[in-house]
């Protein structure tokens, strides 16, 4: 499937469309994260949550569980959510 | 010989380093190092004077560490951050927000860092940095979790462990602090830790038996006497010297008006007698602002029994600044630079333990951390 990365991590991607596979938002980001090693943890804690400003959608609609289903293909968004200055 | 100083700048929207040359009278800069990261801590190994090791992260991920093995001209990120133990129930367990402190370990152990987090946690790396282990004996011990608090017991930008520190006559031999939760103590390498809090002074109303209502800011030992400890404490200046227990509020002995709260404390490589602090305004709302705006570090030759100010060179007035703890150091030359960084982005030195003082950079980020190297 298709990930959209934002440009907090294309210094771990080089670039904002990639590819990932898995059957779960949880094994995409497995999958991405065998690609670009480092990158999961800057968006997931230790514990498996989505950090506070990390926002993942998948087909338009946000989600904040790793075991969502995904089908390939999916299209799976990766934004930064607002923060501070 | 003289050596050249390596000035490591840790700030809220990057790094920076200075390279000073033989007289210090020079300074050229390099940077920024990761623009827009959160840097806490950026810290030379004196080990091989060529690793560093840079505690990061961004408003929107979560945190790393970077590593340079040549003085910053490359990075590289670690590949296992400090993170806790995952919990067996994921919705209780902490997750580290940012790695805060950085320890390069004891002479004979090359490789070996410690690094203290927000929320309180003690990490250890036996691979320069590229991966690291928790601590389980602080981070899952109900007694040291309790001593923690919550988010709220600590300070505005999260609690901390910090001031990790290993005895240079003993690598088994530690201590810590976090804020809040206490100073400890660890003989066996960080296995087990005990308190180290008594003499120390807690705001009033509050039970200074109860290690959790302690929030030390600051602990330094004197390389020229490791029994020798200074801290700045949120209530007060301290010293203790081992095998005592009981920490001396030295703080009595500065004026009044200018009082001993403050964030850094940085003691002389060779004296021990020798130290100083920079007094920050702790009365009523705790501005935590050099008194009357009139900034100025101070610093004693007698380990604390008279304090001397030191603020030629300084502005005058309406100089309101912030110092905090990890942002101001010294160096090992003869006489020793002092420097320390302000949140108002400027970076001050002086070339003569504290008599004369020289602006360095303006217009830096808020700064976290100053480090010599």
């Amino acid at each position: 499937m298709k990930v959209l990365i934002p440009s907090p991590l294309l210094s771990y991607t080089g670039k904002s469309s990639v590819q990932a596979s898995g059957a779960t938002l949880g094994a995409a980001l497995a999958d991405l994260e065998r690609q670009y090693a480092g990158i999961r943890f800057r968006m997931i804690d230790e514990q498996d949550r989505i950090r506070r400003h990390v926002r993942i959608f998948v087909d338009g609609e946000q989600v904040f569980d790793l075991a969502r289903p995904l089908r390939p293909d999916d299209e799976v968004i990766i934004v930064q959510a607002l923060t501070g200055g | 010989m003289k050596k050249n100083v390596l000035l490591t700048v840790a700030t809220r929207k990057g790094a920076w380093l200075f390279h000073g040359d033989a007289s210090r009278r020079s300074w050229r800069v390099d940077g920024p190092h990761f623009l827009g990261h959160i840097v806490n801590h950026l810290v030379l190994d004196p080990r091989d004077g060529r690793t560093l090791l840079a505690a990061a992260k961004t408003g929107h991920l979560g945190p790393t560490i970077f590593r340079s093995t040549d003085r910053g001209r490359s990075w590289k990120e670690a590949a296992r951050p400090p993170a806790f133990a995952k919990s067996a129930d994921g919705r209780e367990g902490r997750a580290v927000d940012h790695s805060f402190w950085l320890t390069p370990g004891h002479a004979s152990q090359p490789g070996v860092w410690f690094a203290g987090t927000s929320p309180q946690g003690l990490f250890r790396s036996a691979d320069g940095g590229a991966s690291w282990e928790p601590f389980s004996a602080i981070n899952d011990d109900p007694q040291y979790r309790a001593w923690m608090g919550t988010v709220q017991d600590g300070t505005p930008d999260g609690p901390k462990l910090h001031s990790i520190i290993v005895d240079p006559r003993d690598a088994a031999h530690m201590y810590l602090a976090m804020s809040g939760g206490g100073v400890h103590e660890s003989l066996d390498g960080g296995r087990s830790f005990a308190p180290l809090v008594e003499g120390l002074e807690v705001v009033e109303g509050f039970d200074p038996a109860n290690v959790a209502f302690h929030d030390p800011h600051c602990i330094r030992l004197c390389p020229s006497d490791p029994d020798r400890l200074y801290q700045q404490n949120h209530c007060g200046l301290y010293r203790l010297d081992r095998p005592l227990k009981k920490w001396v509020r030295i703080g009595k002995s500065m004026p009044k008006r200018v009082g001993d709260i403050g964030f850094p404390m940085v003691v002389h490589p060779r004296d021990a007698d020798t130290a100083w602090m920079f007094p920050m305004d702790g009365n009523a709302v705790w501005p935590r602002t050099s008194p009357e705006g009139r900034p100025a570090v101070y610093g004693t030759q007698d380990a604390g029994k008279t304090w001397r100010r030191l603020d030629s060179g300084m502005p005058r007035k309406q100089a309101w600044w912030t110092v905090k703890r990890q942002a101001m150091s010294a160096d090992t030359l003869d006489p020793i630079g002092l420097y320390f960084g302000t949140t108002s982005g400027e970076l001050w030195m002086s070339r003569d333990e504290g008599r004369r003082w020289k602006c360095v950079a303006r217009h830096l980020p808020e700064i976290y951390a100053v480090e010599t190297g």
